[in-house]
């Protein structure tokens, strides 16, 4: 397998998570998108709602965002919102 | 007492009372300098980011976007000036309302008519002794900006900026506020902000956390819907966020100036108190010898009246 995912979560105020990861689901304009190791370059406009993370270490975590983007690039998914908060 | 002596006792106690105050305000300054230094870092991944996507987007498209393209004529120019709420801060407000001048002054001579968004009571103070006018104004929270404040400037800016001319729309817009540079030094800064110019790395501190240079070569993105779209929904975001950086960086600029007037505040008041001191005690002194030498004058012309 490809070398995990980085993730970060950045909301205008501060980053609100970053960590490995191996799969990324959001909510795009389009419609929900998963991102695994190795992902083609991607720069997507998030519709509002939740982004699911699954981390290294096995641990899930949901966030809410609005208002944002998703860019991906080398493994490297950022994922910027005006608003964002950790749900869980 | 004799009156000499009071005047300057008055003077003194007054002196000590400006210095509690003005101690006070630098201490609560220079606090606050802490906090808005870590809100300008904590927002830097957010500008970082969006400026990136940015720059991706406008690299790899050919879109002409009317945020980012130069018009054939530009009648109007509008300057968004950014000083604070509050003042005892040294020439904090005055600087940058000095350089909004002057870059007025030079949007005038290349014809351009310049309209005037005003941030913080001083500028809307300054321009409302003068009687001028100005398409809008915030007050209140210069020294705490919150996004929401920023996202309001933004969407204005922007609406002004898609009007037409006929309907009093502006054809390019400047910020002007103070940098923070270091706890001694705030520069005015001037910055196009609309067309946009993208470039990376044209935040300082952005540049400075991303460490990397702004000829970096960016992999071929796939756009989600398109390009156009991406394009569409991210400018506006770089406008507030820009804006957003601007209100941070003054507020941080605003808390060090304040410090900085407070504290020579607070030596002056330490200088007056110890001159005023020793003129005191001279006072006091020379009253002292006054009396005794009538008294001695006086026993004198006792014993020779005998």
């Amino acid at each position: 397998m490809a070398a995990p995912l980085t993730v970060s979560i950045v909301s205008a105020d501060q980053q609100i998570w970053a960590g490995e990861a191996t799969m990324v689901v959001a909510k795009t304009v389009e419609g929900e998108i998963g991102i695994l190791a190795g992902h083609e370059p991607l720069l997507a406009i998030l519709a509002a709602g939740e982004v699911r993370v699954n981390a290294a270490g096995g641990e899930r975590l949901v966030a809410r965002a609005d208002d944002g983007f998703l860019s991906v690039e080398n493994n490297v998914v950022t994922i910027v919102a005006r608003d964002a908060e950790l749900v869980k | 007492m004799g009156a000499q002596l009071r005047v300057y006792r008055s003077k003194i106690k007054s002196a000590q009372t400006t210095k509690k105050i003005t101690r006070a305000m630098e201490l609560i300054s220079a606090s606050r300098i802490q906090k808005a230094q870590q809100r300008v870092a904590a927002s830097a991944p957010y500008s970082k980011a969006i400026t990136r996507a940015v720059s991706a987007v406008a690299t790899f498209s050919n879109v002409d976007h009317p945020l980012t393209s130069e018009r054939e004529k530009l009648d109007t120019a509008a300057i968004v000036i950014f000083t604070s709420d509050r003042g005892l801060a040294g020439a904090f407000s005055s600087s940058i309302l000095k350089e909004a001048e002057q870059l007025a002054e030079l949007l005038r001579s290349e014809g351009k008519k310049v309209e005037y968004f005003l941030v913080g009571r001083k500028a809307v103070a300054y321009f409302g002794f003068r009687k001028r006018s100005s398409l809008k104004i915030w007050t209140g929270g210069t020294d705490q900006p919150t996004f929401e404040t920023a996202k309001e400037i933004g969407d204005a800016v922007v609406e002004a900026y898609n009007l037409d001319d006929q309907e009093g729309g502006v054809d390019e817009i400047h910020l002007v506020y103070n940098r923070f540079v270091s706890m001694v030094t705030q520069v005015p800064e001037v910055v196009r902000l609309l067309p946009l110019e993208i470039v990376e790395g044209d935040v300082p501190e952005v540049a400075a956390v991303s460490g990397s240079g702004s000829n970096e070569v960016y992999p071929l993105y796939e756009f989600e819907p398109d390009a156009a779209t991406v394009l569409d929904a991210l400018l506006p975001i770089y406008v507030e966020s820009r804006i957003y950086n601007a209100m941070l960086q003054s507020a941080a600029a605003e808390h060090a100036a304040r410090q900085k007037a407070m504290k020579s505040a607070s030596d002056n008041a330490d200088n007056l108190i110890r001159d005023y001191t020793r003129l005191a005690n001279n006072a006091r002194q020379s009253e002292i010898t006054q009396q005794i030498s009538e008294i001695v004058g006086g026993a004198d012309a006792l014993a020779s009246a005998k």
